[in-house]
């Protein structure tokens, strides 16, 4: 405490006592460390001099900025302006690059599938799978089965405005009819019989036989007469053994009582030109680019 | 004791023993002292400007949607998810414009989480397919093989009383959230018009709540939880437009 009181040894240990005393025990006096009394010191003044340097006191309708003017929106925004100026070139040549040659450029292509990765495995996974193998409902983009066209421009066209969704006016639209109250169920069972055989798996002849004409009437317009698809309306080819629902009798069953609507969010309002274009490049050379 | 005061500061700081000689004395001080910290760091954000940011666009929940956001917060859904992209640019790039105040301004309580186990959701409106969010809620290994989220499928069966929502809209508006008579009148008719696009009430519900997202989530008849929890998860981080939003550097 204070050495203006009078010092008063304790006789056991030789040590000053605080001069409190309770029921005649007293309260020896042993300072604190000077090392951790200074510490403690150098912390006040610390803090005093942060709350100079940085935002912090309340005053009458704002605080107190600091002096070192830090805000932690202009050091993000700072971060990103940095990084955006030093891909800026590569970004750009990305950004106008064409596609169907950027593999004549080297360092743009390694760029574009790396970055391209960064942006699949951030958004696109989730659905399409972090190795792009996709999951039921959810196309698989390594084979070379192309729902809506595998080139360059129909991929960048997909992403950018999406499938069936209602946020972008240009996205890529088609309705796939349930027949649920429109064909009975023995014509039904009749068509999924036709699919079966037109897909090669072991199918009713007979029932085959008159859903080969029912398919002609119903589903032809958009899945072709042989059932090979068409890519303008998104109709998947039914006769190979890539299924995006499922190639099983009852899955058919399913599919054909009450349709399939699968929808992908259109991107072009959150990836940028550079984006899309990388994401692109990366998904063309998966494996089923064409 | 035996301590002579000679001086005023000596004098006031030997007054201590008062202090410990009475607990409830020394209860109550404490409670002041405390209470001085609190009131410091707390009172000044409700009046100080640079605190309160307005930001055009943000609308409290649609009956629907709130009744999705008690789905969540039930569920706890925020113990493994944030709602929160902190202002750093690793975040910025993976999940979109770091959050406002403002965004979570309707919240009661926020839920900006604190750990994250499974990834920020406040922008995770419109990034996936309702189909998906359907397929991943029910059975999320189904759609992304390494996850470890539990599954919640008995959400497709658990539905939705409109009435009971109408009762969560009007003690939001008790703790502040802006609805009005009418919000709150209708709100039973909004569950249900939120999940039909063919009803009459589609302007109506889009005029009281702009943006709101009018679809049916699940595709199954009748408003399950699971209807509720897709509105709320579809709409989250959708209503402020950051095409015309400039930040104010200062905040």
């Amino acid at each position: 405490m204070s050495s203006k009181h009078e010092k008063d040894i304790d006789d056991v240990t030789g040590t000053d006592t605080t001069g409190h005393s309770w029921d005649g025990i007293k309260e020896l006096n042993n300072p604190l460390p000077r090392w951790w009394l200074w510490t403690f010191y150098i912390t006040i003044i610390w803090g005093i001099a942060y709350t100079v340097a940085y935002p912090a006191w309340p005053l009458v309708s704002s605080a107190t900025s600091g002096l070192l003017g830090y805000s932690t929106r202009a050091e993000v925004a700072e971060d990103i302006a940095r990084f955006e100026e030093a891909n800026g070139e590569i970004l750009a040549q990305l950004a106008s690059a064409d596609l169907e040659t950027l593999d004549q450029n080297p360092e743009l292509m390694r760029f574009a599938s790396s970055a391209g990765g960064a942006v699949f495995r951030n958004n696109c996974s989730q659905c399409h799978g972090s190795g792009a193998a996709g999951a039921v409902g959810y196309p698989n983009l390594l084979d070379d089965d192309w729902l809506w066209g595998g080139d360059f421009e129909s991929i960048a066209y997909t992403v950018r405005h999406g499938i069936r969704n209602e946020e972008d006016w240009d996205a890529r639209y088609s309705q796939m009819t349930a027949f649920d109250e429109i064909l009975s169920n023995e014509e039904i069972d009749a068509v999924v019989n036709h699919v079966l055989a037109i897909s090669g798996q072991e199918h009713d002849a007979m029932l085959a036989a008159t859903g080969s004409e029912l398919f002609l009437n119903n589903c032809a317009a958009c899945h072709g007469d042989a059932g090979m698809g068409d890519r303008n309306l998104g109709a998947p080819n039914l006769t190979d053994a890539i299924w995006l629902y499922g190639g099983d009798a009852a899955t058919l069953e399913t599919t054909i009582r009450y349709a399939r609507f699968g929808v992908m969010p259109p991107w072009g309002s959150r990836l940028s030109e550079a984006e899309i274009n990388a994401v692109t490049a990366y998904v063309h050379q998966l494996g089923g680019g064409e | 004791m035996n301590d002579t005061p000679n001086s005023p500061v000596k004098g006031f700081l030997s007054k201590h023993a008062i202090l410990e000689r009475s607990p409830t004395l020394l209860l109550v001080s404490s409670l002041v002292v405390v209470a001085i910290g609190g009131l410091v760091e707390i009172v000044p954000l409700f009046y100080l400007e640079n605190t309160i940011e307005k930001v055009e666009g943000v609308r409290p929940y649609s009956p629907l949607e709130l009744a999705g956001r008690d789905v969540y917060v039930r569920e706890g859904c925020y113990v493994c998810h944030s709602q929160m992209i902190r202002p750093m640019r690793d975040e910025v790039e993976r999940y979109g414009h770091y959050s406002l105040a403002a965004e979570s301004m309707y919240d009661h309580p926020f839920q900006w989480g604190s750990k994250r186990t499974g990834p920020d959701l406040a922008r995770v409106g419109g990034k996936y397919s309702d189909a998906w969010h359907l397929d991943h809620l029910s059975a999320p290994r189904s759609v992304v093989p390494e996850s470890i989220m539990p599954g919640y499928a008995y959400l497709l069966d658990s539905y939705i009383n409109a009435d009971h929502v109408a009762d969560l809209v009007a003690t939001h508006r008790i703790v502040g959230v802006p609805y009005t008579e009418e919000m709150i009148e209708v709100a039973a008719a909004d569950v249900l018009a939120q999940v039909d696009p063919d009803t009459d009430a589609y302007d109506d519900l889009l005029e009281r709540y702009p943006g709101a997202q009018i679809r049916n989530f699940d595709g199954r008849p009748g408003v399950s939880e699971m209807d509720a929890l897709i509105a709320y998860l579809q709409m989250l981080g959708t209503t402020v437009d950051f095409s015309t939003f400039t930040p104010d550097a200062s905040r």
